[in-house]
């Protein structure tokens, strides 16, 4: 059985690094990944906005698009809070029983580092990343998901990072969703609390498990030219001394051996600089 | 005090002609606020109001933090609070019957208030009746829903509030802006301009050389308000509690002010909303543990208060309670939305939102601001007829921290999302921008042939734009800067990454998933 990568639409078309980083990661994992072609986008944006007859189309499409896979994987807390939380709504509401029943059928839908910890049982992924990080634990995943510890833990494995504490790590970075536009203003002033909390950690990489959090949060640090980078967690945990797509066994220790025999195997993608996936 | 004293002023004569201070004539909102965002961006440019609230909310949000911990069972008590309240809910109708019953048994007089109206011809025509032209108040909520010191004041009755915060409201000519600390927004030194300016033209003056220490502060309003309590023939409170059972009315404070207003007048009034219940004596404990802890950071009330009807010879010798609807039984009868019925006004909520803490209550323009009254005011006032109403369910970015301490469970971002909708299908046929994006993108979405189709394009000016912007975020990736509008609501502040040229599933396909 394949599971199967809800990529979002947003890293589709903003950040295909993160989709390819997870590819990547599961494979150098052992796990057979697929990417269902017919996939467009959970309809979060929609059912948070309020439109919920608008969700319908992409709610049945998504049902459609990941059936008969074994579970389904998500790099995003938030889309992963979607498919879990809101596509009962959506169905509920329009009053279809047939499609109520495709949701609860549906595979089940896990956000990666749930995926990679209580799935697989893998705390060491055997990525190397030599750089000072700090780890903003995105709303849906701390409080609609509750994944608790699992990225940190994740993140602690991984050689050479230096895990820099972020000051109110769990209070909102302002994107959600729409409210980024509607309430621009209210947005930007809880965006740059969080810019500057972050600059207080003097870390070069903030690392989260959304992109669109990280997309405010980055273009906000971009704009005030502070140098820090931002980088989704599947990136990060992607890393190695070389790209590898070779299985390889997720042990303490292991990756340097296995970054090694990659060399010598001959990597189908060129080996590149740690940290440079993006 | 010269500079501080014209600072201050500015701002309040500002934001006094943003927000007219009167409840609007349905209860529940202010007349003159406009909608979320507008205010909120004025509220925004407050250096001293964030900070104000940022010291505020903080210090509160540890103090809660603090003894939640302390209770093993708090997760208990919270579903146990839930549950109590939602029985409640489902047989209102006997347990308001019962309730009636025993005040009616121990003495007092039962009023049902279907609206604001109604209520305040009540409260109107009962302190008419006694011949007066002033009566005290402890901090009531339900009374502030229904503008009840505006209708006094219209029939010549003057409405003194006792509760120190709600004071420095009454005397700044300001608005309240949090459920539970009304003058949030104001900080030591405001207070004392307020106390010299205004106490005088009240009632009993504060001393000149009054100073901004919290103690001097809190001993002037005591000896300002004394005067008041001995003198008053009629007090108006509201309940925290009301216990169908036994006929019995609680009130929880911390001052001491509820306790004289509910003792010494002859006369007494209650405005209770009608989901103020619980079935028994016993719910109590529930209640009394969690109300405390989330909302003052205490482990007890240092006054509760309790009354059924008369006592003769014993504090009030005459009690009326007006049993308020407002808008109630319309709530109960939205089933997602019905969950808000068990607020408890701990203002918990208020004091956890990374919304409220930068924009302030008077940016709701709402008796109850902050995650639940961005829910529960909608809802009170019926969505689709006032922009500044529907603004309110979109004035939360839903990251779920009011449900996390609520402690009776309510799920706000499941009810705002729920509100939200109801605002969509109010405005449904009504041509906007953001319908129109929103059904484009449903369309677009629709299949992955026009999903690919749409992200080609956008490979295609990402060719063009990597040609032509300069600016590289860190990491080498190139960013747009500021974008004219619509997308200037994002790009005014933030940089965006200019899209890659190759989307992910363009890659996918081209490389059989890095296959080849
Ligand atoms: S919604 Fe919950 S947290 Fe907010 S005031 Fe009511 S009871 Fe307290």
């Amino acid at each position: 059985m394949t599971v199967g990568l809800l990529v979002t639409c947003i890293n589709d078309a903003l950040f295909p690094d993160t989709g390819r980083a997870v590819v990547t990661l599961l494979r150098r994992l052992g796990v057979d990944v697929d990417f269902p072609a017919a996939q467009t986008c959970c309809g979060q944006p929609m059912v948070n906005t309020g439109y919920l007859d608008e969700a319908v189309p992409l709610l049945r499409n998504h049902l459609e698009a990941f059936a008969g896979y074994e579970a389904v994987v998500v790099p995003s807390g938030s889309c992963a809070g979607s498919v879990r939380h809101q596509h009962r709504l959506v169905a509920q509401r329009c009053g279809d029983p047939g499609l109520v029943r495709a949701v609860e059928q549906a595979p089940p839908a896990y956000e990666l580092t749930e995926y990679l910890v209580d799935v697989l049982g893998v705390v060491d992924v055997g990525a190397y990343f030599p750089h000072r990080v700090t780890y903003h634990p995105t709303c849906h995943s701390l409080r609609m998901l509750r994944v608790g510890d699992r990225p940190r833990r994740l993140l602690e494995a991984v050689r050479g990072l230096r895990l820099v504490e972020l000051p109110a790590a769990d209070e909102c970075c302002g994107f959600g969703g729409t409210f980024a536009v509607k309430n621009a203003d209210t947005s930007v002033a809880m965006g740059s609390d969080k810019a500057r909390h972050v600059r207080e950690t003097q870390a070069e990489v903030l690392v989260a498990g959304d992109n669109s959090c990280l997309m405010h949060i980055g273009g906000i640090l971009s704009r005030e030219r502070s140098g820090v980078r931002v980088m989704h967690l599947a990136e990060v945990l992607a890393s190695t001394e070389a790209v590898i797509d070779e299985p390889a066994q997720p042990t303490a220790g292991s990756a340097a051996a296995s970054a090694e025999a990659s060399r010598t195997d001959g990597p189908p993608r060129a080996p590149r600089p740690a940290g440079a996936i993006r | 005090m010269s500079e501080l004293a014209s600072e201050s002023s500015t701002r309040r004569s500002a934001r006094s002609a943003e927000v007219a201070p009167r409840a609007a004539a349905g209860g529940a909102t202010f007349l003159g606020t406009p909608a979320f965002p507008i205010a909120a961006k004025a509220a925004l440019a407050d250096a001293q109001l964030r900070r104000n609230l940022a010291h505020a909310t903080g210090t509160i949000r540890g103090k809660r933090a603090a003894v939640v911990a302390e209770v093993a069972n708090w997760e208990e008590l919270r579903l146990a609070g839930a549950a109590l309240k939602d029985r409640t809910l489902r047989h209102l109708d006997t347990y308001l019957t019962q309730l009636e019953t025993a005040l009616t048994k121990a003495g007092a007089t039962v009023h049902w208030a279907r609206d604001a109206a109604e209520a305040n011809r009540i409260v109107v025509d009962i302190a008419r009746g006694h011949g007066t032209d002033e009566v005290v108040k402890v901090k009531s909520m339900a009374t502030v829903e229904i503008g009840l010191n505006e209708a006094l004041a219209d029939a010549g009755i003057t409405a003194w509030e006792t509760d120190l915060a709600e004071l420095i409201v009454q005397l700044g000519h300001d608005l309240p802006s949090h459920i539970l600390v009304p003058a949030i927004h104001r900080n030591r030194s405001e207070v004392r301009e307020i106390f010299l300016r205004e106490m005088g033209r009240a009632g009993r003056p504060a001393p000149p050389d009054l100073t901004d220490n919290p103690a001097d502060l809190a001993a002037a309003a005591r000896e300002h308000l004394r005067e008041k309590f001995l003198r008053a023939k009629v007090a108006v409170s509201g309940a925290n509690f009301a216990v169908a059972e036994t006929g019995t009315l609680a009130v929880v404070e911390s001052e001491g002010n509820g306790r004289m207003c509910l003792t010494l007048p002859e006369v007494l009034i209650s405005v209770v909303g009608i989901e103020k219940l619980v079935p028994t004596w016993a719910d109590l404990d529930v209640f009394l543990q969690l109300l405390p802890r989330s909302s003052t950071g205490e482990r007890m009330n240092p006054y509760t208060s309790m009354w059924s009807g008369v006592t003769p010879g014993d504090g009030p010798q005459e009690v009326h309670v007006v049993l308020l609807d407002n808008g109630r039984t319309d709530v109960l009868a939205d089933e997602v939305g019905r969950q808000a019925l068990r607020c408890i006004r701990c203002s918990a909520c208020l004091n956890v939102c990374p919304v409220y803490e930068r924009t302030g209550g008077h940016s709701y323009g709402s008796v109850y601001p902050g995650p639940i009254g961005a829910i529960l005011t909608p809802m009170l006032r019926g969505v689709g007829h006032d922009e500044q109403v529907d603004s309110l369910p979109y004035a939360s970015s839903l990251c779920g921290a009011c449900f996390e301490v609520c402690p009776v469970r309510i799920d706000i971002p499941e009810v705002l999302v729920h509100l939200r909708s109801q605002v969509v299908d109010a405005h449904r046929g009504r041509p906007s921008l953001q319908g129109a994006a929103m059904k484009a993108a449903s369309w677009m979405f629709g299949t992955s042939a026009r999903t690919a189709a749409a992200e080609k394009l956008s490979g295609l000016g990402s060719r063009v734009l990597d040609r032509t912007v300069r600016r590289r975020a860190p990491g080498g990736r190139r960013a747009l800067g500021s974008l004219p509008w619509p997308v200037s609501a994002w790009s005014d502040a933030r940089d965006t990454p200019v899209p890659p040229p190759e989307s992910f599933r363009a890659w996918w396909s081209r490389t059989d998933g890095g296959r080849r």
